[in-house]
């Protein structure tokens, strides 16, 4: 899409609207159908999506990506033994599956980071985790600049990362400060506070609150990013997500109850039944709506159009403006930033 | 119709039966006015709800005779709203004064703000440590003092570490942190916030801290066992004790409402977790132990860890460590005054060389030549 008044954008533009003239249509065209055309596209092709799971060990990642999905796509679920010993190093493990609803196939590959925060010395121990993001765009760069290049180039970045904060209801960690202001430049970040069924409503919104002060003061932008709006449409929905909703507090169960007659997903105590999709209870459903239901498409986009880019872009004026060429050369310029 | 004698003399009619058998009122009539004192640490990351749970502990709306000044103080840190956590430990020793049915207790609360905060953890716990060694060293040196009589007893007698409920067992850092202190100090493991965990998870938490604790060979605090003369409630309630370590517990001070009285407890939009029922938590198990067990606690921290730190402290030379400290006044006067005496000698000798060139100057200049 052409730009037609050219603006000085310091970063990557997203396309802008073409200028249109309103004119009145004289009769129906049938340009509305577009829409179902895509619709019956993506079906046939179906689309992949990527997320990422950061966090201490036992805030319950696998569970809540578990219920998210409803369907056993962890890597708890993949493996069979319970008694895991943790890692020694932060080790990334990428698990893929195709789910289906309604005819949409999405691929879901669901990368788990196990070891993350569990050290006595955790310093530097999201360095495997940038890598293996940029290992990523390389890997999408390559594929986009060969001469001979596949229609449909397979998408292995990472779309969305959720960063679970571990409920103390203090305020955050040193080490969670460090891993955002790092990474919340080269993938979306999506700070979820885990294990939420250990807080009081007051205690919730008073951490909630200083979680989001914490991460303004220390100039951290997660997703959804405020410079990434695009209309004010866009930009009052985001707000109000922003300012009050995220980080959302959720909390995750695989098992079913029974609570007034329906069958629910949620946690059995003695002192009563924590309901996974009851809003009164934990925020739950407005983070499954938010990443799934509403902002998925959103959320590839911004990778693409905006990490991506900041990658490529790097990388291309590292090279002195060229495209890496070929496959060899490509080998010797193992400088990733 | 013998007339009242003076009713301590009379021979007590059991025959053989001295009355040494009143040794043990007269310990207790000396203790319950000498008072006990009693130090308990509590380590643990920042949000485990250690403050709370302290409060919790000891700080009991349900005995008005209780009197406990300054118990604000104990009240440490839960209002630090804004405020950075200090990313280095630091101690902090509140000392509280609390008397019941006539008994002081003297409690010292030290709280460790700060451990397992940082990003490099690897030198939390030598403040710790050095804490717990200078309270050793102290005692130490009162005792190997002349005047003994009141020796003040700071020694760390419990060491509550909260285990986090989130994690799948014990972290590398507790693991290292617990292995360097059971030799120094009893170590009561506390799982933190259990109301995150339903009953099967509590109960598979805690069978896992127990196997990595055995796997290893930390040395926990264990309960003695029951007397066998003791009654059978007492070893029951003893036996259910040992079989529910770590406690699991919930901390609260706020008055809820439940099932229509007022109880202590945390309000939750699916329920209420009340603190004092052992159905939902181990709390009063928690606080169960910590007082029928304070003397054992005591004596063990007496007879074992007190005991190893002397011998160790004494077998490096402790003593010569002793007298430096006392003499170390005594040896820097001394060096002074070697070092003025050198000074004069130097003086000395320099003013003699003087006299004899002057004396040469002086018998060429002024008495001339003698031929």
């Amino acid at each position: 899409m052409s730009e037609l008044v050219p603006e000085p954008r310091p970063k990557p533009a997203v396309p802008m609207k073409p200028m249109s003239i309103n004119s009145n249509l004289l009769g129906y065209i049938g340009i509305d159908t577009i829409i179902e055309q895509m619709r019956k596209k993506t079906m046939k092709t179906g689309f992949d999506f990527n997320i990422m799971v950061v966090g201490q060990s036992g805030l319950g990642k696998s569970t809540l990506v578990n219920t998210l999905f409803k369907s056993q796509v962890s890597r708890k679920a993949s493996s069979w033994n319970r008694e895991e010993k943790i890692p020694k190093t932060v080790e990334i493990k990428a698990i893929g599956h195709v789910i289906e609803e309604g005819g949409v196939k999405m691929k879901l590959t669901v990368i788990d980071t196990p070891g993350f925060g569990d050290q006595i010395n955790n310093e530097n121990c999201w360095e495997p985790i940038e890598k293996y993001i940029n290992e990523q765009y390389e890997k999408f760069l390559k594929e986009e600049v060969n001469i001979a290049r596949k229609k449909r180039i397979p998408d292995t970045r990472v779309h969305c990362c959720l960063y679970f904060i571990s409920p103390t209801g203090h305020s955050l960690r040193p080490l969670d400060l460090e891993f955002m202001k790092h990474l919340s430049k080269v993938v979306n970040i999506i700070p979820v506070i885990a294990k939420a069924d250990t807080m009081t409503l007051e205690e919730k919104s008073e951490f909630k609150q200083r979680v989001r002060k914490e991460l303004e003061v220390n100039g951290i932008e997660f997703y959804p990013q405020k410079e990434f709006d695009e209309d004010l449409e866009d930009k009052t929905e985001n707000d109000k997500i922003r300012q009050e909703s995220m980080p959302f507090a959720v909390v995750g169960s695989d098992k079913e109850y029974q609570v007034n007659g329906k069958r629910v997903l949620g946690r059995k105590t003695p002192w009563g039944i924590i309901e996974v999709e009851n809003l009164n209870h934990c925020e739950f459903a407005l983070l499954r709506d938010f990443v799934i239901r509403t902002h998925l498409q959103d959320l590839k986009e911004v990778t693409h159009n905006i990490h991506y880019e900041t990658y490529r872009a790097k990388r291309l004026n590292d090279n002195g403006g060229l495209p890496p060429v070929s496959v060899d050369t490509e080998e010797s310029h193992d400088s990733n930033p | 119709m013998s007339k009242q004698q003076p009713t301590q003399f009379i021979n007590p009619e059991t025959p053989g039966y001295v009355g040494f058998a009143n040794l043990p009122n007269q310990v207790h009539r000396k203790s319950v006015k000498k008072g006990f004192e009693f130090t308990l640490m509590v380590v643990g990351e920042s949000g485990l709800g250690k403050s709370t749970l302290i409060n919790s502990l000891f700080l009991t709306d349900l005995y008005p005779e209780r009197v406990i000044p300054g118990a604000a103080a104990l009240n440490t840190r839960k209002t630090l709203l804004w405020e950075k956590i200090e990313r280095t430990v630091q101690i902090e020793a509140s000392t509280v004064e609390i008397e019941e049915r006539g008994v002081k207790l003297r409690l010292t609360v030290v709280d460790t703000p700060g451990y397992g905060d940082a990003i490099n953890c690897r030198d939390c716990f030598k403040t710790i440590i050095s804490y717990i060694d200078e309270q050793f060293e102290r005692y130490l040196h009162d005792e190997s003092g002349l005047n003994r009589r009141h020796i003040i007893d700071n020694r760390v007698h419990c060491c509550f570490y909260f285990i986090s409920p989130f994690g799948h067992g014990l972290k590398p850092l507790d693991v290292a942190f617990m292995k360097a202190i059971h030799n120094k100090v009893n170590i009561v493991p506390v799982i933190a916030k259990a109301d995150t965990l339903t009953l099967k998870e509590r109960e598979r938490l805690k069978k896992r801290i127990l196997d990595e604790i055995e796997e290893h060979n930390i040395k926990i605090y264990h309960l003695p066992d029951a007397e066998s003369d003791e009654d059978e409630d007492f070893k029951e309630q003893t036996r259910l004790l040992k079989a529910s370590i770590p406690f699991s517990v919930v901390g609260s001070n706020q008055l809820i409402e439940a099932k229509g009285k007022k109880v202590r407890g945390r309000l939750y939009p699916w329920g209420v977790v009340e603190v004092e029922n052992p159905e939902h938590n181990d709390f009063l198990k928690l606080r169960t132990m910590l007082i029928t067990h304070m003397q054992d606690l005591q004596e063990v921290t007496q007879d074992l860890h007190y005991e190893n730190f002397r011998s160790e402290r004494l077998k490096r030379g402790g003593r010569k460590v002793e007298n430096e400290d006392m003499n170390k006044d005594q040896i820097l006067l001394e060096k002074e005054a070697e070092l003025r005496r050198m000074q004069e000698m130097i003086a000395r000798m320099q003013a003699q060389m003087q006299m004899q060139m002057q004396g040469g100057d002086g018998d060429g200049g002024a008495l001339g030549h003698h031929v």
